[in-house]
């Protein structure tokens, strides 16, 4: 590519041994400024982006009226013998126990594992599911994220008995609960994931209560 | 047409200058797949165009003031540590300030800074600009970059619904590839490459 004479690029001459010293402590001072500086004007902002997404997702699984604390910062970790420990925020009104909300991981989807949030009541049954995390396939599977899916509309009001164990599934494995169509193995995935979130909540209710 | 384009000149209003014939993304394609696995929205694109903007224009403003003092050996990892340090603090803008879209594009924006498009602007160009010409060149550039992102973006959401595969992946690779194809076909200043 030729271009004309005037327009070819001039190389600047090699700059000296100071000015070269400078210019690179200049480079280095540009960079911390930028990162630090902004880093202290941002992480406050960033902290209460965390704490009130965390509070918004919540209360998507937990029926306002229900309880009168903020369960984002009242967190119990319930150690499960093995792994990481499962953080579980515990709603309360007047102080008295009412639901609890955990996170779940269902292992078991179509494209990899996927992250529920269930909300519970003190007495086990479901109040509220949503889909933290999933990778689905977009425009089939990835549809059971959508909130109000006759998949995760089917969930609030269930226990560990009401289905009884064997019709705790989607209706094409004999359950009672509507699949997304064409999804059922992510469908299927979800149905279980809640199942075993109910099943820790009960094995580990009086943990999960237990006074501070 | 596959090397990288610095042949701007940065004078005049040429057609050759319309950032339709010099955007970084189209010619220099080894820059843009990183940022492409994130142009599945009209909103993710644009925003991360927007950040690409944000790092190229800065980037290209301290480069051209710090060119002349930095030898020419320890240019490229002087640039990286620019780029990079600039990238980390548009990282923690968006996460401050778009916290809502940072959920989706968080995992992209650090990945402005290995896009080779930002450096070879920041080597070719900047570096034998006055700032306010480098400052342009940002400007114009990284608004290419956002229309092209933006573009891509939108044209997968539309497509999305009924053509899978626009929603996938490999759907970016196939309408840059469209958008290529269209810009070949073009009666461009060049002429037929």
């Amino acid at each position: 590519m030729s271009l004309p004479a005037t327009e070819r690029w001039r190389e600047a001459p090699e700059p000296g041994r100071a000015r070269a010293l400078a210019g690179l402590l200049a480079v280095l001072l540009i960079a911390a400024v930028a990162v630090g500086g902004t880093w202290r004007y941002t992480r406050h902002v960033i902290a209460d982006n965390a704490a009130r997404s965390t509070q918004q997702e919540l209360s998507a699984v937990l029926p306002g009226a229900l309880y009168d604390n903020a369960p984002a910062m009242d967190v119990v970790q319930i150690d499960t013998g093995g792994g990481q420990p499962v953080p579980v925020y515990r709603a309360r009104r007047n102080g008295t126990p009412v639901a609890a909300v955990l996170t779940i991981v269902a292992p078991d989807g179509y494209a990899g594992p996927i992250r529920l949030l269930v909300g519970i009541s003190a007495d086990g049954r479901v109040l509220g599911v949503r889909v933290q995390e999933q990778a689905e396939t977009p425009g089939i599977g990835a549809a059971i994220a959508v909130a109000d899916s006759p998949l995760l509309a089917g969930l609030p009001g269930r226990s560990l008995e009401d289905p009884p164990e064997s019709r705790w599934t989607v209706r094409k494995d004999g359950g009672e609960f509507d699949a997304i169509a064409g999804a059922t193995v992510s469908s299927r995935a979800v149905v279980g994931g809640v199942r075993r979130a109910l099943q820790f909540f009960s094995t580990h209710r009086d943990e999960i209560f237990a006074p501070p | 047409m596959n090397h990288l384009n610095v042949s701007d000149a940065g004078t005049g209003r040429s057609p050759a200058d319309s950032p339709w014939w010099n955007t970084p993304g189209l010619p220099a394609l080894v820059g843009i797949f990183p940022l492409l696995a994130a142009s599945n929205s009209f909103a993710t694109g644009t925003a991360l165009g927007i950040g690409s903007l944000a790092v190229l224009c800065a980037s290209n403003v301290l480069i051209s003031a710090l060119a002349g003092s930095i030898p020419s050996r320890l240019r490229i990892p002087a640039f990286l540590v620019l780029v990079a340090a600039l990238v980390t603090a548009v990282d923690l803008l968006f996460q401050a300030h778009w916290s809502g879209l940072y959920g989706q594009i968080g995992l992209f924006v650090p990945l402005i800074a290995t896009n080779s498009a930002i450096l070879a602007r920041a080597g070719s160009v900047a570096m034998h600009r006055r700032w306010w010409r480098a400052l342009l060149d940002g400007v114009r550039h990284g608004a290419g970059y956002t229309l092209l992102l933006g573009g891509l973006g939108a044209l997968r959401e539309l497509l999305a619904p009924g053509l899978l595969v626009a929603a996938l992946p490999a759907g970016a690779l196939f309408l840059l590839a469209a958008v290529i194809a269209a810009r070949q076909a073009w009666p461009g200043p060049r002429g037929k490459p």
